[in-house]
This record gives structure tokens, C-alpha cells and sequence, in this order.
């Protein structure tokens, strides 16, 4: 008899492992880096396996818990404390909206629900088709240009909302161009 | 112990150094609330209800964190301290969903009562509540994050004393959570069930995953035969729920409530308990004969069996094949019972009254079926059957005592020691020492594995053979004779492991707000009862006897182990 909690978290399972395929030996060589390990090297070695991967994968954080003898959960709780850990990869063009003082007085609240809205997903996330990261931003040092938001490392000064769909287009072009380049050569 | 002399509230007080002020308030005679302190494990101070004025120190103090100094002069009570408690209680209460009166915990919240003795009547404060939704995926334990105060006494005792950490505090600020890491559903990480955080939670935002709606209509369906069996535990802990001092023991009394209820048959675990030894003593005489794995470890504690599984698969050659004592006595109610009174095992509801959370994930174990059909159809905690007794009007401390119903319902004092930490294996050493010399014990008290400790380990003489054995409770004991095991260096034969501190009497589905003192009376009684028992070895009961006689054969039999033993599976940790 399989009860239906059975079969509910058997589907949970599939869809909740997804990073699972992701190749650990790189985890396996920071950890041996941290020998003897001791739960005190927890923080160090996220930081390694995220320099590594950009992001903390799940099967990552599986590894990291069975050689410190700690709980997956607890690690995750870490992971999730600190603003610097990150537990799924950037896109492609990352857009940071600064939402320092100076550009919220100049309305930049406006342009991350734009930017929200328009690539439909909150800041902090990444699109499903990984082009598109949102991230938000205590003050990016470039008051005088503000409302700013930053796309890679170019600055995109005194935006407007309608600038917003504007430079998610110009960004998606260029990927178009860019990928018809890759094909004619 | 070198001593400190402090004044508390004007009084004057000599502690020993090391002391909290909270300990030593205490001691003075002054209560302190508190809500993140849990006696016994680390203290956080997260919570700062404990706090008090301290003299010369510029703020509050969390008085669980604080020790106490010579010369220090404390007020517990003062304005300050009360506006301070006041305002954090406001503040908890402003994210808690206003919804007390069709809580489970309606009646006996320790947020409640803290709201109640600092006789706050408004929350100045209006906000954003933190929203989430209620986690009922495992059958066993329920979680309501909107309950929860994340005062985290349920994240120590899952990580401290059970050494499993399914749940953690994740993500920060107003987005702070109990939880499994990625939000995953309890039922998919590796939460053994045994329900401790419940027993730990002030609120309701751990509870059991009921089932009394279910039992409610089996109960009122004319074809159903609805049978009930209690565990060792739940007779000397079900008078807590109704006001009595804790270590009574009300077993003709429960009896007698859950025919009232209109349950067809009430019969004794504890029969099955002594069944359990005689199988369990007969498997362990049979693996030193043949040398199989040593040592054996029981496997009564369905808490401890999935632990065993997820953490130690490689060790499971050495688990008892036995079942759960509930679910042996199902099995026999679905087969033996069932055949002797024309009854089509189908139309029979077994409902198990445990002091177990675990059991009620165990009973859904499809390796547990007998013939087709589950051997236990519902486990309902003691915290359920209380609430059950309450909604029938049974006036339950006054009730005239019962009997058990035959033919499942006679045992001896060895099986009431299973409630308690320690108590299987003296239960399977007054047996198993009959079985190995043939001769009977001139004394069945085996002190050594008794009492609180987490491991007691002793050598038992057994005619001319010294028999090491171990006996662990809470999930971090078992670790660390698990490891020994795994090292190849444990010196014993046979081990028994409880998953909950203490044993079943501090089980997860016991009463709640229980401490030390409670589990020891509770465990006194259970010793009182099995001192005042005709018989004290389970082979010599006569009713277990007969069963062999009639049905099994012989312990150890093929349709024994066909009936009353099990497999087990690797789990993935998580």
C-alpha cells in the first residue's frame, strides 16, 4: 500500500534534486584542502565551491554536510544567512538596480517593479532560460547619474520605466547577434 | 564547588559558581519566564524574555545566559523588566496568527500563557505577517511555520540530542524559517518522526499529524470492528492530560474510557511486548549459536529504526527482525484474532494509542501488511486519545477500572518496562537467561541498564558466560555505539536504543511541557507496576503460551516469522 504522501514526495524527489548531476570532484578537492575538517570550515569551503561554480549547488551542500558531519539542512541555513552565498547560478546579463538613497528619491522603486515586471521574476532570481538575473543594490557610488541601474559592468544612468523594456530588448538583440555570428562562423 | 553570594529580589542567596541567574531566581524562589531556554542544552538568549535588571549593567541582561557573580544585586520584576517582556510578547504576537481558540494547543500554549501572566490585553503593533503554508506531507508530524516563534528549542533538539537535523532556522529577518533546507516537505528529508521537537514546542506550530477525524468514524460505523491497544507508556502519562500529578498510573481507567468511547475490544501492547521478548531472546540465543551479526540491537523504537536506516544502512544485519510490539499485536488481531472469531479482517480498524509519533509513519511501511491488509490502521498519540476522551464527556480520573479483553490482554512486568529506557533489555535478560541455562533468575532486577542516563552499559552473568551489553536513548547516544559498531570495536552482544531521550516515557507523543522530574515519576511508576505483577518474565505468560500452543508453533517458527518479524531498507540522508 502506497499512500498518497508516498506518491507525492516520490514526485517532489525528481523535480527537487535537479542540480544533482552536477560534477563534485571540485568539492571533493576543497574539502580535502580543509583536512583534518572540522564544522568550523564550513564558511571557507562555501565560499571555495561558490568560487567555483558561481552558485552553491544542492548536491554541493549534500557533500560539504556528509564530510562535516553536518545536517543539509543546516548548512542550507548558513547558505542562506549570508547575502554572499548564492544557491542557484546567475544569468547571463546580470541588472543590478540601485536602490541606494539618492535613486530611490529619483524613483528607482519604480524601475525594479518594471524590471520585475517585465522579466517576470522578483530580484534576487534568475530567468528560467538563464539569461536574466535581478539583484538589488545598497548604493552603487554613481549618485549623480541616478536613478542607475548596472548591466554587466556598463552603467545605464537617469533611467526612465520606459527605458526599462528598451534595455531588455537591446540586451536579448544582442544575444540574437551574437548567436548568428557563432553560426555563420 | 566554590560558591557565590548574590542578592535576588532583596534576598539573599548562596549558589554554586556557574549558576545562571535564572537557576539561581529559581532557586530564591522567583519564576523567571522563559521561551527559548530548554534545561540541559546550551543556552541562546535568542528570545530575551528571561531578561533581568541587573545592578551597575547598562542594559537588560538574558538572565538563562548570565551567570551569577559575588556581590551581584538582581530585580526580576522591576518596570523596566516588565515593559521589556511586554514589548517582545507584543512583537511575537503582532506575526502570530490571531487564531488561539481552534488551535490545538488552545488551552496550553506557552506563548498563551505568557501573554496571560504579563496580562497583556492589546498589540500596539500592525504589520506584514510572515505567510506560509502548512507542512502535513509527513504522516507523523505537522509543521505551521505561522505558529512558529523561532525560539529554535525544536533546532537543538533535533541537532543536539537527536543528532538528525532535519530542520534548521533558514533564510534571515522576516523571511526566517523553520525548516528543511530548500523549503523540501519533512516527509522527503531524514526526520525520523520521533516527535521530540513537538514535545519541545511552545506553540502550535509542531504537532502530530492526527488522526482522530478517522478513528471518530470508524467508531460510528456499524460494520467496522474497531479495535483499540495501549502501550506501556500511555497508562502512566495519559493522567497529565487531565490534571493529575505526574507518575500516576491509569490503566483501568484508560481501559475502561475507550469502551466507553465504544472501541469493541481493548487489548494490551503489552501482550505483544512479551511476545516481542520471546521472539527477540530466541533470535539472539539463535544468531550467537550461528554466529550472525553481534551485537543484536533492538528494534522496538520505530524512531530509532528509520535513524538506523538513513545514517547506518551498512549496520542493519544487526537490527532485530523483530516488529514493533503494536505492530505484532495487529498482525495477530488481523489473523489469529480474526480467524478465532469469524471476523473478515477488512471490517477490523486497529487503532494503536502510543506515545509515539514514529509509529504513525511506521504503520504505513508497506513491508508491515499481514495477509493484504495493514496491521495498524491508525496510531494516535496520547496528547489524541486525551482529546478524544474530552469531546466524549468521560469524566476520565473518576472512571471505575477495567480489565483488558482476552484473549490479547495479559502480560507480564517485563513488558511494562518497555516504556522506559533500558527496560527491553532487562525484559529480554530475565528470558534470554532462561533460554541460554534453562534455569529462572533468582532476580529479575537488572539495575545497571536502569535509570536517565544516556548509555549504561553493564556485564551480566548468565550461568558461566559474562554477557556485555549496552543501552542507549536519544538518537546522539545511539551514535555514538553505532559508530563503535562500525569501527569493529564494540565489545557487546546485544544493545538496546530508544529513540527519545528516556525511552517511550519520554516519547513523542506524550503529554507536552514535560521535564526531567516528570519523565523520572513517569518512570517510577512504570517500575511499580512491574514489581506488582504475578509474572515478571515474559515467557511465563500463560496467555503467550497458549498463543505458541494454538497458532505459532514454536519462537522463531516460520509462521511467527512470518507474522511478527520484518526487513528493513537503505534511506538517503538528507
Amino acid at each position: 500500500m502506497i499512500s498518497t504522501t508516498e506518491f507525492a514526495s516520490i514526485a517532489r524527489l525528481d523535480n527537487g534534486h535537479k542540480n544533482r548531476e552536477v560534477d563534485l570532484a571540485a568539492v571533493d578537492e576543497i574539502l580535502d584542502s580543509y583536512k583534518p575538517l572540522a564544522p568550523h570550515a564550513l564558511i571557507p569551503i562555501l565560499q571555495d565551491v561558490q568560487e567555483h561554480y558561481g552558485f552553491l549547488p544542492e548536491a554541493a551542500l549534500d557533500r560539504i554536510g556528509r564530510a562535516l558531519d553536518i545536517s543539509t539542512t543546516r548548512i542550507f541555513g548558513v547558505a542562506t544567512f549570508y547575502n554572499q552565498f548564492r544557491l542557484h547560478p546567475l544569468g547571463k546579463h546580470v541588472i543590478r538596480i540601485c536602490r541606494g538613497t539618492a535613486c530611490h528619491v529619483k524613483g528607482s522603486a519604480a524601475l525594479l517593479d518594471t524590471l520585475e515586471m517585465e522579466l517576470n521574476i522578483k530580484a534576487g532570481s534568475t530567468t528560467k532560460d538563464g539569461l536574466f538575473s535581478i539583484e538589488t543594490v545598497a548604493c552603487i557610488g554613481a549618485c549623480s547619474i541616478a536613478p542607475v541601474a548596472m548591466v554587466g559592468d556598463k552603467f545605464h544612468g537617469r533611467l526612465t520605466v520606459k527605458d526599462i523594456p528598451r534595455l531588455v530588448k537591446s540586451l536579448k538583440r544582442e544575444d540574437a547577434k551574437g548567436a548568428a555570428e557563432k553560426a555563420v562562423a | 564547588m566554590p560558591t557565590v553570594d548574590l542578592t535576588i529580589n532583596g534576598r539573599e542567596i548562596t549558589v554554586e559558581a556557574g549558576t545562571t541567574i535564572l537557576q539561581a531566581a529559581r532557586l530564591a524562589g522567583f519564576q523567571i519566564p522563559t521561551l527559548c531556554y530548554l534545561s540541559g542544552l546550551s543556552p541562546t538568549g535568542a528570545c530575551r524574555v528571561c531578561v533581568v535588571e541587573v545592578e551597575g549593567a547598562r542594559t537588560l541582561v538574558p538572565s538563562c545566559a548570565f551567570p551569577v557573580a559575588d556581590g551581584m544585586v538582581v530585580r526580576t520584576h522591576t518596570a523596566r523588566v516588565r515593559a521589556a517582556r511586554t514589548a517582545i510578547v507584543q512583537l511575537l504576537l503582532a506575526n502570530h496568527p490571531q487564531e488561539c481558540l481552534t488551535c490545538v494547543r488552545n488551552g496550553d500554549c506557552e506563548l498563551q500563557t505568557l501573554t496571560r501572566e504579563l496580562n497583556i490585553r492589546e498589540i500596539p503593533y500592525q504589520g506584514e505577517r510572515r505567510l506560509a503554508p502548512v507542512d502535513s506531507s509527513s504522516p507523523a508530524i505537522e509543521r505551521d511555520p505561522e505558529k512558529c516563534i523561532l525560539c529554535g528549542r525544536c533546532v537543538r533538539v533535533c541537532q543536539e540530542i537527536q543528532n538528525v537535523g532535519a530542520i534548521s532556522f533558514t533564510k534571515r529577518g522576516f523571511q526566517s524559517e523553520v525548516a528543511p533546507a530548500y523549503d523540501r516537505q519533512l516527509d522527503i528529508t531524514s526526520c525520523v518522526n520521533c516527535g521530540q521537537c513537538i514535545i519541545q514546542c511552545p506553540t502550535g506550530a509542531l504537532r502530530e499529524h492526527s488522526s482522530v477525524r478517522k478513528v471518530w468514524e470508524w467508531l460510528q460505523d456499524p460494520n467496522m470492528h474497531v479495535v483499540a491497544q495501549t502501550a506501556p507508556a500511555v497508562r502512566v502519562g495519559i493522567g497529565e492530560m487531565f490534571g493529575a500529578a505526574p507518575g500516576g498510573i491509569y490503566t483501568g481507567q484508560l481501559v475502561t474510557a475507550l469502551s466507553n468511547i465504544g472501541f469493541d475490544r481493548v487489548f494490551d501492547t503489552n501482550f505483544a511486548a512479551d511476545l516481542t521478548i520471546v521472539e527477540e531472546a530466541t533470535e539472539l540465543v539463535r544468531r550467537v549459536k550461528n554466529n550472525e551479526p553481534l551485537p543484536m540491537i533492538t528494534s522496538c523504537s520505530p524512531g530509532w529504526i528509520k535513524y538506523c536506516e538513513h545514517y547506518y544502512p551498512d549496520l542493519i544485519p544487526h537490527l532485530s527482525t523483530c516488529r514493533s510490539p503494536h505492530e505484532m499485536l495487529g498482525a495477530l488481531i488481523k489473523s489469529y484474532y480474526a480467524e478465532q472469531y469469524g471476523i473478515f479482517p477488512g471490517n477490523i480498524a486497529v487503532v494503536s494509542i502510543m506515545p509515539c509519533t514514529a509509529k504513525k509513519f511506521e504503520t504505513e511501511r508497506p513491508e508491515l501488511e499481514t495477509n493484504g491488509f495493514p496491521s495498524v490502521d491508525a496510531v494516535l498519540t496520547v496528547r489524541e486519545i486525551a482529546r478524544m476522551i474530552k469531546t466524549a464527556g468521560i469524566d476520565f480520573l473518576n472512571l471505575p477500572p477495567r480489565d483488558f479483553d482476552n484473549p490479547l490482554g495479559t502480560s507480564t512486568g517485563a513488558a511494562d518496562i518497555f516504556a522506559s529506557t533500558g527496560g527491553v533489555m532487562e525484559a529480554a535478560l530475565r528470558t534470554a537467561a532462561f533460554y541460554l541455562t534453562g534455569k529462572e533468575l533468582a532476580n529479575v532486577d537488572f539495575r545497571d541498564v536502569r535509570g536517565l542516563r544516556g548509555i549504561k552499559e553493564a556485564t551480566i552473568k548468565i550461568g558461566d558466560m559474562d554477557v556485555n551489553v549496552a543501552v542507549a536513548s536519544g538518537l546522539a547516544n545511539a551514535k555514538v555505539l553505532m559508530d563503535q559498531i562500525r569501527k569493529g570495536e564494540s565489545p557487546y552482544a546485544f544493545i538496546e536504543i530508544m529513540g527519545c531521550p528516556g525511552g517511550c516515557i519520554n516519547g513523542g507523543g506524550m503529554p507536552q511541557g514535560s521535564n526531567v522530574e516528570t519523565v523520572r515519576a513517569r518512570m517510577r511508576a512504570i517500575y511499580t507496576i512491574d514489581q506488582t505483577k504475578v509474572y515478571r518474565r515474559s515467557h511465563q505468560n500463560p496467555a503467550i503460551r497458549k498463543l505458541y500452543e494454538e497458532y505459532l508453533g514454536e519462537p522463531g517458527s516460520e509462521r511467527a516469522h512470518h507474522l511478527l518479524h520484518t526487513t528493513y531498507m537503505a534511506r538517503e540522508r538528507s
